[in-house]
């Protein structure tokens, strides 16, 4: 799979009630990559990863995931899927949380192991969720996206809340999955993340404005950090969309 | 629908419950305590001996209604049921697994009611009072389907709250505790004939006041039946793996 693309959407638009949120995306996103989506809220970060997982109702466009249509049956065991508010039972404990998950994915019970070792929750496992922290909440919400041997990880957000020394040790997380062959689509808002990626996606309003190496974005911006890149983006994107309405 | 899956979310649902041990306490004596109050209002009359079956019926129903109705909110707008259903996990297992795990809680409640009404108010059961918990399991199991189907047309909790007048005081109100239904305008009777609380309020008064009818309170129990298993076929219909 190293050579192919792990995702590959192509004129994807989304409506929600009249408006529409995502105006013809395309994307691929090559497999085994951390590959970075950012943006500012509302941009359609969201609305863009589910429709990626199968559980957005699209318009019209094409999403093709690990070689199946978005949302096929056979994506149920190799796509890890994150939200961005922690999807989990707040009457379990973590590892009853997982647990639950594991079983409904048929992976080994070591799985819960793992797991709680990676998102580094081994002092609260006994722990109701609904006692734990938000930083908690969201870790035992990305453990349960790890369970099984998911083949690409979409996460939202995964990061939010977090300290930064569990940040860096996820990033590093996220390293070493791809470096095993796992693809990652990972959102964020906070820019100095952008950096730990592979690829750049920018989006903004419903469109993709960037798509790009975290270097690459550097050089055609002419600047030295991605908060000033970005910045530099969004005012070109800003400019082009007010020119076309003036047209 | 796979049976390992249904069991391990029937067994995470009440795992959940068991963290929660108020609601298990109200889930099993509110419907008890109601009864027996209802026996001491009634004291040294005959009325106990006509509606308190049919509080047998009612109160499970209810109960069962409101708890399950609200946790699948819960579980629709917490967003685990969307990560489940990009998992493999069947509709049918999803579903399955509540009625499995709130079945057995309206079993045990049925279980409570029922003795407390027989062994302690000194409610009268000429059919056999197995009989009578069965009718009672029965309508708890109602419950929970219409609430797992209401569920899907509520988007707050206030919505669902709301939604329990709607589905259960026409039923209430038309099963013939009031008045026998064939008393009741005909237009009301053909109506109540279509409600699934009207067979269970007969099963119950039927099972207290006649010995050798047990046929026919298996066949308003199996009316009952279909009507709870049509309620989950089409709360299966309202999962929708993909959302607006």
């Amino acid at each position: 799979m190293t050579n192919t693309d792990a995702v590959v959407v192509d004129g994807l638009v989304v409506r929600r009630g009249r408006a529409e949120v995502l105006h013809g995306i395309d994307l691929h996103v090559p497999a085994g990559q951390v590959v970075g989506l950012l943006g500012p809220s509302g941009s359609g970060k969201t609305t863009l990863m589910r429709a990626i997982i199968g559980s957005q109702r699209t318009a019209s466009g094409t999403i093709e995931v690990l070689g199946h249509p978005a949302g096929h049956r056979a994506l149920r065991h190799q796509v890890g899927y994150m939200a961005q508010s922690a999807a989990i039972y707040d009457d379990l404990t973590v590892e009853q949380n997982l647990d639950y998950f594991r079983r409904v994915l048929g992976s080994p019970k070591s799985d819960v192991d793992r797991v709680v070792a990676e998102v580094g929750l081994g002092s609260s496992r006994g722990a109701l969720a609904a006692n734990l922290s938000g930083g908690q909440r969201s870790r035992v919400s990305l453990g349960i996206a790890l369970l099984g041997s998911p083949k690409l990880l979409v996460l939202d957000e995964p990061t939010v809340g977090l300290d930064p020394l569990l940040r860096k040790e996820l990033w590093e997380l996220f390293a070493r999955l791809a470096e095993s062959g796992v693809t990652l689509l990972v959102s964020s808002h906070v820019m100095d993340e952008a950096r730990r990626c592979d690829r750049l996606l920018l989006v903004r309003e419903g469109r993709i404005i960037a798509d790009d190496t975290p270097d690459g974005l550097l050089t055609a911006t002419g600047t030295t950090d991605h908060d000033e890149a970005f910045l530099v983006l969004l005012e070109r994107a800003a400019e082009r969309a007010s020119d076309g309405h003036a047209a | 629908m796979n049976p390992r899956l249904t069991f391990a979310t029937a067994g995470r649902v009440l795992t959940q419950i068991r963290h929660d041990p108020r609601t298990i306490g109200l889930l099993l004596v509110v419907p008890a305590l109601l009864i027996g109050l209802i026996a001491w209002i009634f004291d040294d009359t005959p009325v106990f001996a006509s509606v308190g079956p049919a509080m047998l019926g009612l109160f499970p129903f209810i109960v069962m209604f409101l708890v399950t109705s609200i946790t699948t909110l819960r579980e629709r707008r917490s967003g685990t049921l969307e990560r489940l259903l990009v998992m493999p996990l069947g509709k049918g297992d999803f579903i399955g697994g509540y009625a499995l795990a709130f079945g057995l809680l309206a079993v045990l409640q049925a279980l409570v009611a029922s003795s407390y009404a027989v062994w302690v108010c000194g409610l009268e059961v000429e059919g056999g009072a197995w009989l009578l918990i069965l009718v009672a399991a029965v309508n708890g199991l109602l419950g929970t389907m219409l609430g797992l189907l209401a569920s899907a047309f509520a988007r707050t909790e206030f919505q669902v709250v709301q939604f329990m007048p709607v589905f259960v005081a026409p039923q209430i109100l038309l099963g013939g505790i009031f008045l026998p239904r064939d008393q009741m305008p005909e237009a009301l009777e053909a109506i109540s004939n279509w409600l699934p609380l009207s067979y269970s309020i007969d099963a119950l008064n039927t099972v207290t006041t006649e010995a050798d009818a047990t046929g026919d309170v298996l066949a308003d129990v199996a009316i009952v039946a279909a009507f709870a298993l049509g309620a989950l076929v089409l709360a299966a219909l309202t999962l929708r793996r993909r959302t607006a």
